[in-house]
């Protein structure tokens, strides 16, 4: 019954059945004083209900408009994939990880980072709140940062040594390659860049959930937002929960706001992730936190571990890349490469 | 925030109505329920629990800040940009400053290491005024196993500071800013906690110290997934009190012996074909940090020691502003002091683990040099 559909309350629902509406077709023909009488609702109700029917339903009848709008929403793959070259990246400052991630942490997506404490998520994402702010002139975004803290884990003092290890990274890039031109003045101070991450301290589950309804309206407000971090996505709700499946609604419901958001306003989400133990097959093994449920949410998942005396961050789910692992380091300047050289990049 | 009543928020009457209606009357309420779920439980339309729920959203969710004005406000109220100095040089070196205010710092070795030692001198330095590099407030320290020794805090005191302890009255001003609870129970540090909460601010305390933290878990019969839920509570509360007061909190934590089916890997890591570093080979003496990863994920930075061939070390296994070092420290009569400010700086994973070699005769050298 396509009347389920519609985004009616209950009561206005059984209502309409009742008095005999119960596909769309069925709405598709009568006038709204007539809609009123016959089911009993008020003439403003069925002036809403019937809107509501004639947005969904014609989807259907417009087969002839040859381009994209041929069912309401959807976009063909060829336009998809004009999008999906065009798209932009945050790099990660290690030239060895944004190779496996095609670029760097992509736009547009919700992208998941665990591991276990100490592995470096943190420092991996500060170094993307100050990354998304390179200017376009050296191939970055030019953008702001949110960065949302559950855990009380960031620390200035550490964004501000990589903000300034960034622009003095920038100015070196400036001095070597661009020497014969107008140099691109880094008129940039570490201090401006930290004056672009949007710092939100999230102390409760209800405090994160409410705080992601609201960046909508706030990033409408502030349009150059880039990307979202929120470190970590995991801390509040690992307590509190006596019902697990209230849990798993919640988070599914958050996810989904995120990724709307990252459609919407073409920005990168990037949320941290904690480590729980899970026994399968047998034996004890390390998995990211909040449940199988939620694995399934995000677009992209990278796991950071260690391997021997490195850390690797391996793709462990992408729609768009292999599985591969890459090694980096966590420096006094930041997110870099590894220095051993030997071997970094394995496909899996 | 979270248990802000729905009432107080400037909803339209008719919907403001319908969640009183529905018993939906914190905040939390409201937000733990889908959309859809919404839309069925109070009879309306999709538009009206949306524009409710952005607007309870908003009410609800904390302000932000620029990290700039973060770092401004910081430096300008707290006492050297929110750190607690422990007067192991290269220590706050490497800690830029010191404890940090506001998060977890945890202690976690081995019996007999030096946890305790380090805890009274922490204690004693919180308590002095600022220009012998003190905090100037009260500590609470929360000794569950009876540990605590006022004769040898004073001891301390008198070896490291005797301009302040050689007068009676100075001493007695300082070691009575110091106060000890000894809980019996979880239930008992519980409540201590709640009373902590609210007295906190108004009695000037400086800083917290819990020692150990996993000395009251051991002590409850729960076990497994029991516990670790009780703790959570704990964690959380914590963090959230260290938060809110921006005072520093030291948490000991004891060690245990790791267990054969240690989860250690990822699934994908032992599927990999070709042969990479295989599982560290597991020693006798290996030992792991108590309470879990949940608590590991928990703690900001994490300072372990151990002894590995005869010598003691205080290793920076986990810190958002520190690389990984080690220094080699001593216990003296005056307190816990480094043998070297240049730290080793070590790699890989090896600055979690807890080495426990050659750590007896060290025990018995020094109790007879303290008598």
């Amino acid at each position: 019954m396509e009347i389920w559909r519609l985004p009616i309350s209950a009561s206005q629902r059984g209502k309409l059945i009742s008095a005999g509406y119960t596909t769309l077709s069925s709405l598709s023909s009568i006038s709204s004083s007539d809609l009123a009488r016959e089911s009993k609702v008020s003439e403003s109700e069925a002036l809403d209900i019937l809107k509501f029917a004639s947005h969904s339903h014609s989807g259907g009848s417009e087969m002839s408009s040859g381009n994209c709008s041929i069912f309401e929403g959807a976009q063909n793959a060829w336009d998809m994939l004009h999008e999906e070259e065009s798209l932009v990246h945050i790099t990660t400052s290690s030239a060895d990880l944004d190779n496996i991630l095609g670029g760097g942490i992509h736009c547009k997506e919700v992208t998941e980072i665990g591991g276990v404490p100490g592995i470096g998520k943190t420092q991996l994402g500060i170094q993307i709140a100050v990354n998304v702010q390179i200017p376009h002139g050296f191939g970055g975004l030019g953008g702001k940062a949110i960065y949302i803290d559950t855990e009380g884990s960031f620390m200035v003092e550490r964004a501000l040594q990589i903000a300034e290890a960034c622009i003095g990274d920038m100015s070196e890039y400036n001095r070597f390659i661009r020497k014969d031109f107008q140099a691109c003045e880094i008129r940039m101070q570490p201090k401006d860049i930290l004056g672009n991450i949007f710092y939100f301290r999230i102390c409760s589950y209800t405090e994160q959930i409410a705080l992601i309804n609201y960046l909508d309206k706030f990033i409408s407000e502030h349009k150059d937002v880039k990307v979202v971090v929120v470190d970590s996505v995991t801390f509040h709700f690992r307590q509190d929960f006596d019902d697990m499946a209230l849990r798993t609604r919640v988070l599914s419901g958050m996810a989904l706001k995120l990724m709307k958001l990252a459609k919407k306003f073409s920005l990168a989400v990037v949320l941290l992730n904690q480590v729980t133990t899970k026994h399968t097959e047998g034996s004890f093994q390390l998995a990211l936190a909040l449940g199988d449920s939620w694995s399934h949410t995000c677009t992209n998942r990278i796991v950071l571990y260690w391997n021997g005396n490195e850390r690797y961050a391996y793709i462990d789910k992408s729609p768009s890349l292999r599985s591969a692992s890459a090694a980096y380091s966590v420096t006094p300047r930041g997110i870099r490469n590894s220095s051993s050289s030997c071997k970094r990049i394995r496909m899996m | 925030m979270a248990n802000k009543m729905i009432s107080e928020i400037p909803l339209p009457k008719s919907i403001a109505n319908v969640f009183a209606a529905r018993n939906i009357s914190t905040a939390k309420d409201a937000l733990s329920l889908t959309e859809f779920e919404l839309m069925e439980l109070l009879d309306v339309g999709l538009t009206e629990v949306r524009s409710a729920l952005s607007q309870i959203s908003e009410i609800v969710a904390p302000p932000y800040q620029t990290a700039l004005s973060l770092m401004e406000q910081r430096f300008q109220n707290e006492h050297l940009g929110g750190h607690f100095p422990t007067g192991l040089k290269g220590l706050d070196a490497a800690l830029c400053g010191g404890i940090p205010f506001g998060v977890l710092t945890e202690l976690v070795g081995p019996a007999g290491i030096g946890k305790t030692q380090f805890c009274l001198k922490l204690s004693l330095l919180a308590s002095l005024p600022t220009n012998y590099g003190g905090l100037d407030g009260r500590v609470i320290y929360i000794d569950v196993e009876s540990k605590f020794s006022s004769r040898r805090l004073l001891e301390i005191g008198l070896r490291s500071f005797p301009e302040i302890f050689q007068m009676k009255e100075m001493a007695q001003e300082m070691a009575g800013r110091i106060f000890v609870l000894r809980p019996s129970s979880l239930s008992e540090f519980t409540q201590s906690l709640q009373q902590i909460k609210v007295s906190l601010l108004q009695n000037q305390v400086k800083m917290l110290v819990i020692d150990s933290m996993a000395a009251l878990v051991s002590g409850e019969h729960e076990q497994g997934v029991r516990r670790q839920q009780t703790l959570s509570w704990h964690i959380s509360f914590i963090k959230s009190l260290a938060e809110f007061s921006r005072i520093p909190v030291v948490v000991t934590n004891q060690v245990r012996s790791q267990s054969h089916d240690e989860a250690s890997q990822y699934s994908f890591q032992a599927q990999s074909r070709d042969g990479i570093v295989e599982t560290p080979t597991r020693y006798d003496s290996h030992l792991v940090a108590a309470l879990g990863i949940h608590w590991a994920h928990a703690v900001t930075t994490r300072l372990v020691l151990e002894a590995k061939s005869g010598q003691r070390f205080i290793k920076v296994a986990k810190s958002p502003i520190s690389p990984p070092l080690a220094f080699p420290f001593h216990i003296t009569s005056s307190g816990i002091s480094l043998l070297s400010d240049e730290g080793m700086e070590l790699m890989g994973p090896e600055i979690n683990s807890i080495h426990c070699q050659g750590h007896n005769e060290i025990i018995n050298f020094r109790m007879e040099s303290l008598v």
